[in-house]
């Protein structure tokens, strides 16, 4: 157990107020304890830092960790609830707030919490339900064995019984069972694991009173906008200040200097008013000078002339070499292919534009300054980090509220948001809500990399893949490969042949990338499993029966490493999405299925697209199955929610979705240039979990990878075409 | 100083009569439950009600109200008692991230209230103009075909004074 866990057992103050101050259970004075059970006040006593029961049986369970529209906040306290032998309607979910001390790490992303927390949300509801037996063995004066704890009550087996309300008191004296004692319940008895669950926020988000970042709202608050160059890395010579500062509504308008790192202060306009509106009339009628001498010339044209110069050469960097490829493409009784496939730059598009609060304050009579902010961020450990770094500021002078996040994918990792926000308000002297445009959000984000794989492979004379060769063709930024831009040697089906060759040449560039719902896996999915349809079809192979011949014998590839590729949960999702799908039923011309396999994330997953394609390549999705094994199902409705979500994204980016650049700037900058899929074009989604007794991981991002390639075979399948770039629509295609 | 009646409450606001309706609405009413997502109605995140009739508000200036009745999401619940599709968004977990459900069931108030049975094709064609990023399309629709079916009364304030 790491030291943030162990921390994490020491009961802490009230943390969001109301709470009953107990340093250590055994230093609390009897009589103080006896007051806070006057009948007239409910009381709330800690079990842990997680949960906090009042003496009327309500339990509230903290949720520690950035809720972007993952579940998490509704997920992680079910899983604390179950432990506890809790009864879910009597639980309130908080938020908690950043204290990594007591909560451990406060982040979301890479599909990571669930697996994280996992063990880590069982010990706290299963430590506290371990304080309440004892108190009620206290209580009726019986042996603890003989008590159970379910739907927040502690049960003898005589059928007497105390409520969680009645035993708060006692059991928050009672001393937390050591951590290697701690028994859990067994998934036959879950109650609440593995049900479908409405979130928690639901109430608030469907009256309007959820509260993101963009909705902070402060005592004399300023609003505030703020221009960056359009050509990445551009630096700021002069602009109209005094004229937009007339303009109405308008406080203040100012140049910042920057520090030339676009993840924290790049150079700009700042401006300040009474409300967005003003500052966002204000930046229209900015006139800026900008010297773009040393900043960005990326060019996608380039770009892809360059890919294509390259096109069935090696790449500078070789990666793995194993067996002998060569030979196995010169054999005669081998078909050998060979394809060059391209994926666009591509924006996260969170409907919640980037923005932040804060409020800086000078600090008096050689105080310290200190800093409040309210973050839509997936990591507040960054920005603690760098308020230290930059305005030498610590944990006790920097206060981080997170807010609900309007989306993120991958987009709220970095700081120049925060950075912005901080420098507007330590001018101001008050504190500002910065708000990004959609325009700004679209041409300052960090971009999923576009890229290119100049891809070969090889069937014998049955059909088997013998050989597999890929120059992968990625962008990197000072020399290091940006979010994603990788081919490893993990990808399937690398390990699961003898003859592999793969290479890199990198792309150097300025444009600023970022991750994006599963970097890497939702472009070279689309490739391989786009790629390895081309050769199955080459050997006259079905293809499920020719993924499955690739697998082999069921086997992890790394035993005790759930983030190795196991090929019998492989073969067990390929076969169900096939026997659900109905995959080999003969089907009407212009109709095709699908099929693309794909593991990242601790993830194995296989999609079934049906598709209707006609003469005018007008593309109808008709439906997409889904098989998923990512071990025990923690919400049901979460989790289909995640999976039907990440089809629809994937489908949405594959079909249209493009960022271009050209002399550094970005060529889009709302939704009337990037399109996103609309309610009408929403293909029906069928989705089937097996829920293997592994480990279970998170469902964020790797049900959205092999969504293209399985549309992409769907259509090869129903018309004979072949797709090797997206987005679809550049290649004449209109979904309906 | 103009006058400007939301929710069933008239507030006196000294604002350009060009400011669109959402920035009145968010940053000098505090009613922040209509989003902003693009500014130049696409998105749909912004949308409320003027007599009844669904509105894109980023683009909408203050001027174009006039004395219209504007609803926006904190106004669509009648008091305590959730408007039906409120309840059916909770009841089918409808939202991820949740930004832009409440312009999705601002839309969806407007057709129920117009056609209070619509097909599935209706439904579509009601809130195309509504993005979701992250892609709750089929439970909006089977949410919306819930509070349809019910056959719950629709609150309309147009013919509530009328009726």
């Amino acid at each position: 157990m790491s030291d943030l866990n162990r921390r994490s057992f020491i009961k802490t103050t009230g943390i969001a107020g109301g709470g009953v101050l107990i340093a250590s259970f055994a230093s609390v004075p009897p009589g103080v304890l006896a007051q806070t059970d006057d009948a007239d006040l409910v009381s709330n006593y800690d079990l842990n830092a997680f949960i906090k029961v009042d003496s009327s049986g309500k339990i509230t369970i903290y949720s520690a960790n950035p809720e972007m529209g993952q579940g998490i906040k509704t997920a992680l306290p079910m899983i604390i609830a179950e432990e506890m032998g809790a009864a879910w309607e009597d639980v309130t979910v908080l938020d908690a707030p950043i204290d990594e001390t007591s909560f451990g790490r406060q982040s979301a992303g890479g599909s990571t919490t669930i697996p994280r927390t996992w063990e880590q949300m069982r010990k706290m509801g299963a430590s506290a339900r371990e304080m309440f037996l004892s108190a009620g063995a206290l209580v009726m004066e019986v042996s603890k064995d003989e008590l159970e704890a379910s739907r927040s009550r502690v049960a003898h087996t005589s059928g007497r019984s105390m409520t969680f309300g009645q035993l708060a008191s006692l059991a928050s004296r009672q001393a937390p069972p050591p951590e290697d004692e701690l028994m859990f319940k067994s998934r036959e008895s879950y109650t609440i694991i593995g049900t479908s669950v409405s979130g928690v926020d639901n109430l608030s988000i469907t009256t309007g009173l959820a509260l993101y970042g963009i909705d902070t709202n402060r005592r004399d608050m300023l609003y505030a906008a703020y221009q960056k160059c359009p050509t990445i890395g551009g630096k700021v010579v002069r602009a109209n200040l005094e004229e937009v500062k007339k303009m109405p509504g308008m406080i203040d308008a100012f140049l910042l200097s920057g520090n030339d790192n676009p993840r924290e202060l790049m150079d700009g306009v700042a401006l300040v008013g009474e409300n967005t509106w003003a500052v966002f009339q204000a930046k229209q009628a900015l006139d800026v000078e900008w010297d773009t001498s040393r900043a960005s010339k990326d060019s996608w044209t380039a770009m892809v002339n360059r890919a294509q110069s390259l096109h069935g050469s090696r790449g500078d960097t070789e990666t793995i070499d194993k067996g002998d490829v060569e030979d196995v493409f010169e054999d005669a009784d081998n078909t050998t292919l060979e394809a060059l496939y391209e994926f666009p730059f591509v924006s996260h598009f969170c409907l919640e534009p980037m923005n932040c609060t804060a409020d800086y304050r000078k600090g008096s009579d050689g105080e310290k300054d200190s800093l409040e902010m309210w973050v839509p961020t997936q990591r507040a450990s960054r920005q603690l980090e760098m308020c230290q770094r930059l305005y030498g500021l610590g944990e006790d002078e920097v206060t981080i509220h997170v807010t609900r996040l309007g989306g993120s994918f991958g987009r709220r990792t970095s700081n120049e948001y925060v950075c912005e926000a901080i420098e507007i308000s330590k001018r101001m002297n008050a504190p500002v809500k910065l708000t990004w445009s959609r325009e700004d959000s679209v041409r300052h984000d960090f971009f999923r990399s576009g890229g290119f794989q100049s891809i070969k492979g090889a069937v014998d004379n049955e059909g088997k893949l013998v050989a597999f060769e890929n120059h992968f063709m990625g962008m990197e930024t000072d020399g290091r490969p940006v979010s994603g831009a990788r081919f490893r040697d993990t990808e399937f089906p690398v390990q699961n042949i003898s003859d592999a060759y793969l290479s890199q040449t990198m792309f150097d560039i300025d444009t600023p990338c970022g991750p994006w719902r599963a970097p890497g896996s939702n472009t070279n999915a689309f490739v391989v499993q786009s790629f390895l349809n081309e050769l199955a079809h080459a050997g006259g192979r079905d293809y499920v029966e020719f993924l499955l011949e690739i697998l082999g014998e069921p086997r992890w590839f790394e035993p005790g490493n759930i983030r190795s590729l196991n090929t019998g949960r492989a073969a067990d999702v390929i076969s169900l999405a096939a026997e659900k799908s109905g995959w080999g039923r003969s089907l009407p011309a212009g109709t095709g299925l699908g099929m693309a396999f794909y593991f990242c994330h601790a993830a194995h997953i296989a999609e079934v697209a049906e598709v209707t394609v006609d003469a005018d390549r007008n593309l109808h999705i008709d439906n997409v199955t889904v098989a998923v094994d990512v071990g025990p199902i923690i919400n049901m409705s979460g989790a289909t929610s995640q999976v039907e979500g990440s089809v629809i994204d994937g489908i949405s980016t594959m079909m249209t979705q493009k960022i271009t650049m050209e002399e550094g700037q970005i060529q889009q900058s709302n939704f009337h240039d990037y399109e996103v899929m609309r309610i009408g074009q929403t293909p029906s989604v069928d989705i089937h979990f097996i829920q293997s007794e592994n480990h279970p991981t998170g469902l964020g991002e790797p049900a959205l990878p092999p969504v293209a390639p399985a549309v992409a075979n769907a259509i090869f399948s129903a018309t004979g075409h072949r797709i090797r770039k997206m987005p679809f629509a550049e290649e004449g295609y209109t979904l309906v | 100083m103009v006058d400007l009646k939301v929710n069933g409450k008239t507030h006196a606001v000294d604002v350009p009569s060009d400011m669109p309706l959402l920035w009145v609405l968010r940053d000098v009413l505090g009613l922040i439950g209509t989003k902003y997502g693009c500014g130049i109605a696409q998105c749909g995140a912004c949308t409320v009600h003027v007599n009844g009739a669904s509105v894109r508000s980023c683009s909408t200036p203050l001027a174009a109200v006039g004395d219209g009745e504007v609803t926006t999401i904190e106004g669509l619940a009648d008091g305590t008692n959730l408007h039906p599709l409120q309840q059916a968004w909770i009841e089918h977990d409808v939202a991820q991230c949740g930004y832009c459900q409440a312009g999705q069931i601002m839309s969806a108030a407007a057709l129920l209230a117009e056609n209070p049975s619509p097909t599935d094709a209706e439904i579509d064609l009601a809130l195309q103009g509504n993005y979701c990023r992250c892609g709750t399309y089929n439970r909006i629709r089977k949410a919306v075909r819930s509070a349809s079916e019910a056959g719950v009364a629709i609150f309309d304030p147009a013919t509530e004074v009328t009726a």
